[in-house]
């Protein structure tokens, strides 16, 4: 079972079965519910890819989720899986305004690095605590970011409530930021030049992972942390980094919501954004690559699934929501089903 | 605070409590035999829509219970199926049901109710209503607002609870139950099969998480309403860590949490002597920041079962 398969098969045949899978069962969903599948496909697809808009709108939409998928991934090369991205995504969007607020006249190209900084730093060290613990004291990571997601939103709302509510604003989000310090992007759609930085932050996590000692020995350690430390590696450090890295990433989609789109911080703007990053980590392998690939699937299913609900009055987006969790059950947890039965026919070939 | 105001805030921890006592039950059953318990949260949401939909269409609280038990069952051994028949990472597939089902009940409701996502508002008749026991008027106020005028499901709970720990601890069901999570080879050596106790396990599991979501849905709500369990689910499994896995420290972790937010909804906007208004939040995060202390070993070692989230596999 263990017999490796060619890296055509491991890397592209299994994960669009698995997403075949995926989609079947949709479109059996879409039957329940009185929507003809086929027709609901096509109309999702003109949604996403018919009109400029509609591809600037997909864009966007990626764009939040490679960064929620390196938050996965990253981690995940060392081992440890980490489901705090939405937490760590809301700790980079408070970083990024807080910043923004306090330098209204900026330049929007002065203010970019030292958003993206105070936007990976707010997401790093929402990510810390849970990775230190995991490491030093054996508490378990997936647990602790659930809870730190918990006490992020508290934060979050206490924050955006009470304290750096514009006056006045009967709903909780800051005051909007100076008018220099938006980002520039497309007219008609949310995209913005932050879609630039995700492929720079796949990129360089490609770098990192695969061209660097670094990302060697952070390797090395995820698969068998006694043998990596035998060979003086600091696992457990190492973990931490790679922890922490990923939280950075997710702290990104803070730059995108609050600089990009918004222009001050909303409350609930991750919007599951950390959730659908294990989808599309789980979906592209954990690659650079085919995290980008999968953020534009799931950027299109975002996009289709919001012109689906204006064609179909019984469709919401949920409906994306329900592809999110079947594609994580059938890419991550179902993983065998396919394999063993195509590794089967593999080696009788 | 008067005593009055005492007993309606314990009376209302009990309330809070139950749904939690019944997940983190649940969550107990499932960890102790080996599986990862992070899909209580969807488990419960199942029920509780379950339980909405079939209540609104029969008028009947049974039928809503039975059929959030019957629907929590099938989501645990769809959880099962990924974990034990897959041997799929059991952690994965929790998440991914736990979104799944967010995203199926809210579509589910909509497309057949056309409420929004709700299902619709039940009358007294279909729901599990507060019920007075004899002698509320007469036995003093302890009796009056903490002991009697809870619904069904509350007392049903507190019934169950020593059976589920005799079924636990007291039964050769229970002691094999524990050893798939702590010692599966020495099952398996025995003779026995893994796979069956840990899916008997995840079915009981999946029935106490289907009756936790009927406690919200027509117990204590007059209906489903998308989302309902709002994080609940995690609440139970973070309170089963606290509990360290012990049935009763368990339940005495969910009684604290769930006096948290009584307390929460009394102290809201008043000033505390010496500290002035404390955020609610503050006050509801601390369920979360107690257990994450727990697990820091900063309050005690909290030592989990042996083979917890290990796939079984009998070569190895």
């Amino acid at each position: 079972m263990t017999r490796t398969l060619p890296p055509l098969i491991d890397y592209v045949l299994l994960p669009l079965l698995n997403l075949l899978a995926a989609l079947l069962v949709s479109a059996a969903l879409f039957a329940l519910i009185g929507v003809p599948p086929w027709t609901a496909l096509a109309s999702m697809a003109e949604g996403a890819f018919g009109s400029g808009d509609g591809i600037g709108y997909t864009l966007y939409y990626a764009t939040n989720f490679i960064f929620a998928g390196l938050a996965v991934a990253l981690p995940a090369k060392a081992g440890l899986f980490n489901i705090g991205g939405e937490g760590q995504a809301m700790m980079g969007g408070l970083a990024v305004a807080l910043f923004c607020l306090a330098v209204p006249s900026w330049p929007w190209w002065a203010a970019l690095p030292v958003a993206v900084l105070s936007a990976g730093l707010g997401g790093a060290a929402w990510a810390l605590l849970p990775a230190w613990l995991q490491v030093r004291r054996g508490s378990h990571i997936v647990i602790t970011t659930i809870l730190f997601n918990f006490l992020a939103s508290k934060l979050m709302t206490w924050m955006l409530v009470d304290v750096i509510r514009a006056p006045g604003d009967p709903s909780p989000e800051t005051a909007g930021f100076g008018d220099g310090l938006a980002l520039p992007g497309l007219d008609g759609s949310p995209l913005n030049l932050t879609l630039v930085l995700a492929l720079l932050a796949a990129f360089f996590a490609w770098l990192l992972v695969s061209r660097s000692v670094l990302g060697y020995e952070l390797r090395a350690a995820g698969e068998n942390p006694d043998a990596a430390r035998y060979a003086a590696i600091p696992a457990g450090t190492l973990a931490i980094l790679a922890v922490c890295l990923g939280g950075a990433c997710a702290g990104m989609i803070g730059v995108n919501e609050a600089m990009g789109v918004s222009h001050r911080l909303v409350l609930g703007f991750t919007a599951g954004a950390g959730f659908v990053g294990i989808a599309v980590a789980l979906m592209g392998r954990n690659h650079p690559l085919g995290i980008v690939l999968a953020a534009l699937l799931f950027g299109a299913l975002y996009q289709g699934g919001s012109e689906l609900a204006f064609d179909y009055p019984q469709v919401t987006r949920d409906i994306i929501i329900v592809m999110d969790g079947l594609v994580i059950l059938f890419c991550g947890a179902l993983e065998q089903l396919w394999r063993r039965p195509v590794a089967a026919l593999w080696s009788r070939r | 605070m008067t005593l009055l105001d005492l007993l309606s805030v314990l009376a209302a921890t009990l309330r809070l409590a139950v749904p939690l006592i019944l997940a983190a039950l649940a969550g107990l059953f499932s960890e102790r035999a080996g599986i990862v318990a992070l899909g209580l949260e969807g488990k419960m949401l199942a029920g509780a829509f379950a339980a909405g939909a079939v209540a609104a269409l029969t008028g009947s609280p049974w039928a809503g219970l039975g059929a959030a038990m019957l629907t929590g069952i099938a989501v645990a051994l769809l959880h099962g199926f990924a974990s034990i028949s897959q041997r799929g990472d059991q952690v994965v597939s929790g998440m991914a049901l736990n979104i799944l089902i967010g995203g199926l009940t809210a579509v589910l409701g909509l497309a057949w109710f056309d409420q929004g996502g709700m299902t619709p508002a039940l009358g007294a008749t279909a729901r599990f209503m507060p019920v007075e026991l004899p002698g509320a008027q007469g036995l003093g106020p302890v009796w009056r607002v903490l002991v009697s005028g809870h619904n069904l499901l509350v007392y049903a709970t507190l019934a169950l609870l020593p059976a589920l720990v005799w079924l636990l601890y007291g039964t050769r069901f229970g002691l094999r139950l524990r050893a798939a999570g702590e010692n599966p080879h020495a099952v398996d050596a025995a003779g026995l099969s893994v796979a069956r106790l840990r899916y008997a396990a995840l079915a009981i599991c999946g029935a106490l998480s289907g009756m936790a979501g009927t406690y919200l849905a027509i117990a204590e709500g007059a209906g489903f309403t998308r989302d309902m369990t709002a994080g609940r689910g995690y609440l139970a499994l973070a309170a089963l860590i606290f509990g360290k896995w012990r049935p009763w420290r368990t339940c005495g972790a969910c009684l604290l949490f769930a006096f948290t937010d009584a307390l929460q909804l009394r102290v809201q906007g008043v000033a505390l002597p010496g500290i002035g208004i404390v955020p609610v939040q503050f006050v509801e995060a601390l369920p979360y920041l107690l257990t994450i202390f727990l697990l820091a070993g900063f309050v005690g070692r909290a030592r989990a079962p042996k083979a917890l989230g290990r796939p079984f596999d009998k070569s190895r």
